[in-house]
C-alpha cells in the first residue's frame, strides 16, 4: 500500500508544470495571504532581499517599516493584542534576528501569537561563519513556542501554515521561521493549509465533563469564593469574557484578575475587586487571602501574584482551569486541575450550573461581601494630592476623566511605576484593550505596541502611559508613526527617576539610589518636534486638563510631558515573599520597616 | 513496580554521567519520549532540562522509525514527583513531541543498558577479572597483552555492580550508553 502511495506520489511530483513553480519568496507571500495576513512589521536587509522584493509586487499585504526589530516584535505583539489575530515581524539574519530576541521572549512570557520571519545566509553557508551568520533556530529555541529552520522550498508553505497554527492555539506564543536567502529564490510548489497534518501537536481543548461537575459541586459549597483570572481568558477570545462576565454576574461571585487578565471582566461591575498581587487592591488580596474555594481561569500563579507560596489562600480549595497542563501545579499544588481552553471551561460550567441546579449559599455569601466590602472601605488606592505639584495617580484620574465611557480607547504601557499606576487607576471594560509587558517587564515595550495597535485600529485612541526612562527605550519608533501618519499619544510620567528601581531602594535597600536617576533628560517637547510631531510639557496640576485635550484631539503623534512628583511611591504594596495579607499601604509607609529586607 | 527502578546510591557514587548532588529526597524516574526526528529536537529537550535545572541522569536517543522519521528518547531523571510531573508536561508540550510515558510509574518494564568495560593489569587481576566478568556474562571484545574489554549489557544496577567489582582489578576505562527502555508485554506507547 505504502509503496503504491509513494509511487503515485512521485509520478505526480514529476508531472508537476512550470506553472506550478513559485519562487520561495512568492510561496511565502502566498501562504501569509492564505493566513489572512494584512499587515507586518518588518525591516530589510541582505538576508531577506527576494522576500522584499516579493512584498513590492502586490498590495494585499500592507508593511510597517519600523526602526529596530525589536520594535517590529512588540508591533505586531500591540497588533495581535488588540485584534486577536497572529501578529506578523520580518527581520533580517544575523542583528536583525538577534534584536527581534527580546521581542520574541516577551511574546513568549505574555502568551502572544506571534509569527516571526527572520532570513538567514544561502543554506549552503550556514555553519561557514558567513557574513550576518547567526544560529537564530538555536538562539531563539528556548524563547519560542517553536522553531523552524526552512531548508527545502517545497516544504516552505506547509511550514509557514504550521508556524500559525502553533502559533494562535492551545497557548499561544512566538514562532520563528528560519529562511535562508537561496530558498527564497529557488522554486518549488505550494501546499494549502488545509492539506497540513498535525501528527504530535494537538492542544487538549476540551473540559473534562466529570470535572466541571465536580467544579460546580464544590463552588456551591463555597462560603468565601473567588474567582482569580488571567490572560488566559484574553487568549481564548472574546467569547470566554462574555461567558465569565454573566456567569459572574449571575452568581455574584467575587473576580479579581492578574496584570496581563485586565479588560476580561468589565471594571464597571460591582463584582470586581480590581487587580491582585505585589500591586494589587487590598480587597482583592485579601480575599484570595481569606477564600475558602479559589477558581483559578488562564492566569498562572507567577510570583508577582503568589508573594510567598507557602502562605498563599492557605485555606482554600484550589481548582486551576488552563489550557497548558505544565501550568497546572507549577507553582502552587492545586486540588482540582482541569486542562482545557477558557471557553470551552466556561460554557460547561455555566451549563453544569444551570443542569446541577447548583445555588450559593445566601447568608453565607452576605456575610463574605460584607467582609469585601470593610476591605474596600479601607480605600487603597487613596493618595494625597497637591494643589501644586502633580501627582502621577492624579494625572491618570484625569486622564481616565477625559476618557470616560469612550468605547475606542487602547492603552499601552512601557514598565515601572506608571505600569502599576495605570492598572490601578484605569478601568478596563473590554478585553484587548490593554496592552503591556507584564512577564518578561520590557521597558521599551510601549510605543511599537502603541504603534501596532493604532495600525490596527487607525480610527481608535491609542495611548501609551510611559515613564521617562522606558520611553527612551524605543523613542525612534516616533519616526515610524511619523511616516505613517499614526496619532499615538505618550503620555509621560516624567518623575525623573527609574521609579520602580528608586522606590525599591529607598524602602529595600537603605535610600541608596545607586544609577536610578534619570541623568541628562531630553526636551521631550523638541524631541516631539524633532520628529514631525506635536509635543506638551506640563508641571502643574491645573495644566493638566486642558493638555489632556489638546493631546486627545491632537491629529499628529502627541508626546505629553506630564512633570510628576518625583518621589511618589506605588502603593499597595506586597514587599517579594511576603503574604497578601503581609501588604502595605501609602497610609503606613512611613512606618514600614526599612531594615525588613 | 516490580521493575528495577534505579537503585540510586549506587548511581550517586558511581555513575560516570554526573548524578547531582542529592538535598531533598527524590526519586530517579525513566521517561520514555517518542519525539519526530527533526533538526534540533535534542538540543530543545536537553535544553529545556538545563534551562529549567532538571538533572538528568542518563540519556539515550536513536531512530525507531524510519519510515515514521520517530526516534525514541529515554531519559532518567531525578526529582520530587511534583518535579517529575513538571517535566513531563514541559515535554509533552513541546511541538515534535509524540508522548511522554514516565516508566517509573506505568510499572513493569524492560531497562538496559550497555557497557565497555576496560581493564588493564596482568597476571592474577587479570584471571580475577575474565572470572567476574564470566559471572556478570559479559564477553570480551578487545584484548591485549595488558589490557582487556569486556561488553556488558543488563540493568543500569547489573552494570553499576560489574563496575564496582572492576574497580579493584584495575579498571581503566568505561563508556556507558544510557538505557534503553519499554514497557513491559503488549503495552504500546
Ligand atoms: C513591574 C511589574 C509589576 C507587576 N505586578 C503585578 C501585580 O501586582 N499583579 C499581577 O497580577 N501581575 C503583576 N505583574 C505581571 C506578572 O509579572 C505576570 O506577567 C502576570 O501576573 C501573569 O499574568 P497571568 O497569570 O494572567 O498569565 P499570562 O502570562 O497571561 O498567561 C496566561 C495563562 O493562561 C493560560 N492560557 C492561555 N491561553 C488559554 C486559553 N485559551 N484557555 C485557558 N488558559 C489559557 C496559559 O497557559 C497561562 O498559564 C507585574 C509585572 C511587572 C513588570
Ligand atoms: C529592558 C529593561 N531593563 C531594565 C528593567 C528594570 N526596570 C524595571 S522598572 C525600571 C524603571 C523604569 O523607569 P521609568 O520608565 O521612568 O518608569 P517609572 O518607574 O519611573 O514610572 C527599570 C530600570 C526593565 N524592566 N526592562
Amino acid at each position: 500500500m505504502k509503496d503504491m502511495k509513494a509511487v503515485v506520489e512521485k509520478a505526480e511530483k514529476d508531472t508537476i508544470s512550470e506553472a506550478d513553480l513559485m519562487t520561495g519568496a512568492d510561496i511565502m507571500i502566498k501562504a501569509l495571504k492564505e493566513q489572512g495576513v494584512d499587515t507586518i512589521f518588518g525591516y530589510p536587509g541582505g538576508a531577506v532581499l527576494p522576500l522584499y522584493d516579493a512584498l513590492f509586487q502586490q498590495n494585499d499585504i500592507k508593511h510597517i517599516l519600523v526602526r529596530h526589530e525589536q520594535a517590529a516584535l512588540h508591533a505586531a505583539e500591540g497588533y495581535a493584542r488588540s485584534t486577536g489575530k497572529v501578529g506578523v515581524a520580518l527581520v533580517t539574519s544575523g542583528p536583525g534576528a538577534t534584536n527581534a530576541v527580546t521581542g520574541l521572549t516577551d511574546a513568549m512570557m505574555d502568551s502572544i501569537p506571534v509569527v516571526c520571519i527572520c532570513g538567514q545566509v544561502p543554506s549552503f553557508l550556514i555553519g561557514t561563519d558567513a557574513f550576518q551568520e547567526a544560529d537564530t533556530t538555536g538562539i531563539t529555541r528556548h524563547c519560542t513556542k517553536h522553531n523552524y529552520l526552512v531548508k527545502d522550498v517545497s516544504r516552505l508553505a506547509e511550514m509557514t501554515h504550521r508556524a500559525f497554527h502553533i502559533a494562535r492555539t492551545g497557548r499561544p506564543g512566538p514562532v520563528v521561521i528560519d529562511l535562508p536567502k537561496d530558498v527564497q529564490f529557488a522554486s518549488g510548489t505550494y501546499t494549502t493549509a488545509q492539506d497540513v497534518e498535525y501528527r504530535s501537536y494537538r492542544p487538549h481543548l476540551e473540559a473534562d465533563d466529570h470535572a466541571i461537575a465536580k467544579l460546580v459541586e464544590i463552588l456551591a459549597q463555597a462560603k468565601k469564593p473567588v474567582f482569580y483570572t488571567g490572560g488566559g481568558i484574553i487568549n481564548a477570545g472574546d467569547r470566554a469574557s462574555e461567558l465569565l462576565t454573566k456567569f459572574i454576574s449571575d452568581t455574584n461571585i467575587p473576580i479579581t484578575s492578574t496584570l496581563m487578565g485586565l479588560g476580561a471582566f468589565p471594571a464597571n461591575k460591582s463584582q470586581w475587586l480590581g487587580m491582585l498581587g505585589m500591586h494589587g487592591t487590598y480587597e482583592a488580596n485579601l480575599a484570595m487571602h481569606d477564600c475558602d474555594v479559589l477558581v483559578c481561569i488562564g492566569a498562572r500563579f507567577d510570583d508577582r501574584v503568589t508573594g510567598n507560596v507557602s502562605g498563599f489562600s492557605p485555606n482554600s480549595f484550589k481548582i486551576h482551569i488552563d489550557v497548558d497542563p505544565s501550568s497546572i501545579n507549577k507553582n502552587i499544588e492545586v486540588d482540582l486541575g482541569i486542562v482545557a481552553d477558557a471557553t470551552s471551561a466556561l460554557e460547561k460550567i455555566s451549563a453544569a450550573w444551570t443542569k446541577q441546579k447548583a445555588k450559593l449559599n445566601d447568608p453565607a455569601m452576605q456575610l463574605w461581601w460584607q467582609q469585601i466590602d470593610k476591605w474596600r472601605q479601607v480605600n487603597c488606592l487613596e493618595y494625597t494630592n497637591s494643589d501644586s505639584v502633580i501627582k502621577p495617580q492624579y494625572a491618570l484620574e484625569r486622564l481616565q476623566a477625559h476618557l470616560g465611557a469612550r468605547d475606542d480607547v487602547y492603552i499601552t504601557t512601557e514598565v515601572g511605576q506608571h505600569q502599576m499606576w495605570a492598572a490601578q487607576f484605569i478601568p478596563f471594560n473590554r478585553p484587548n484593550r490593554w496592552m503591556t509587558s507584564g512577564g518578561l517587564g520590557t521597558m521599551g515595550y510601549g510605543l511599537p505596541a502603541a504603534i501596532g495597535a493604532q495600525i490596527a485600529h487607525p480610527d481608535a485612541l491609542v495611548i501609551d502611559i510611559a515613564g521617562e526612562a522606558s520611553i527612551q527605550m524605543n523613542i525612534q519608533e516616533l519616526s515610524t508613526a511619523a511616516q505613517y501618519r499614526l496619532p499615538v499619544k505618550v503620555f509621560i510620567l516624567n518623575n525623573q527617576w527609574m521609579g520602580m528601581v528608586r522606590q525599591w531602594q529607598e524602602l529595600l535597600h537603605g535610600e541608596r539610589y545607586s544609577q536610578s536617576y534619570s541623568e541628562a533628560l531630553p526636551d521631550f517637547v523638541k524631541l516631539a518636534d524633532a520628529y514631525g510631531g506635536l509635543g506638551i510639557v506640563v508641571d502643574h496640576p491645573d495644566q493638566l486638563d486642558d493638555a489632556i485635550t489638546q493631546m486627545i484631539e491632537s491629529d499628529k503623534f502627541t508626546i505629553l510631558d506630564v512633570r510628576v512628583d518625583p518621589k511618589e511611591n506605588c502603593f499597595p504594596m506586597i514587599p517579594s515573599g511576603k503574604n497578601h495579607n503581609e501588604m502595605i499601604l501609602s497610609a503606613d509607609a512611613k512606618q514600614f520597616d526599612k531594615k525588613l529586607v | 513496580m516490580n521493575s528495577t527502578p534505579v537503585n540510586r546510591n549506587v548511581m550517586a557514587k558511581k555513575s560516570v554521567y554526573g548524578a547531582a548532588p542529592e538535598t531533598t529526597p527524590e526519586a530517579a524516574h525513566t521517561l520514555s519520549i517518542l519525539v519526530d526526528n527533526t533538526p534540533g529536537v535534542l538540543a530543545k529537550i536537553v535544553g529545556l532540562f538545563s534551562g529549567r535545572g532538571y538533572n538528568i541522569e542518563s540519556l539515550t536517543v536513536a531512530e525507531t522509525d524510519h519510515d515514521q522519521n520517530l526516534s525514541r528518547i529515554t531519559i532518567i531523571a531525578k526529582g520530587t514527583q511534583r518535579i517529575i510531573d513538571q517535566i513531563i508536561s514541559q515535554l509533552d508540550k513541546q511541538v515534535p513531541v509524540h508522548n511522554v510515558i514516565d516508566l517509573t510509574i506505568l510499572g513493569p518494564h524492560v531497562a538496559r543498558e550497555l557497557a565497555l568495560i576496560k581493564v588493564s593489569g596482568q597476571g592474577e587481576k587479570r584471571v580475577e577479572a575474565m572470572r567476574t566478568a564470566e559471572i556478570f556474562r559479559a564477553k570480551v571484545v578487545d584484548t591485549t597483552i595488558d589490557s582487556l574489554t569486556f561488553e556488558a549489557t543488563g540493568t543500569p544496577e547489573k552494570i553499576d555492580a560489574l563496575v564496582e567489582m572492576m574497580q579493584p582489578l584495575g579498571l581503566s576505562q568505561i563508556s556507558r550508553t544510557g538505557i534503553a527502555a519499554l514497557p513491559r508485554g503488549n503495552d504500546k506507547i
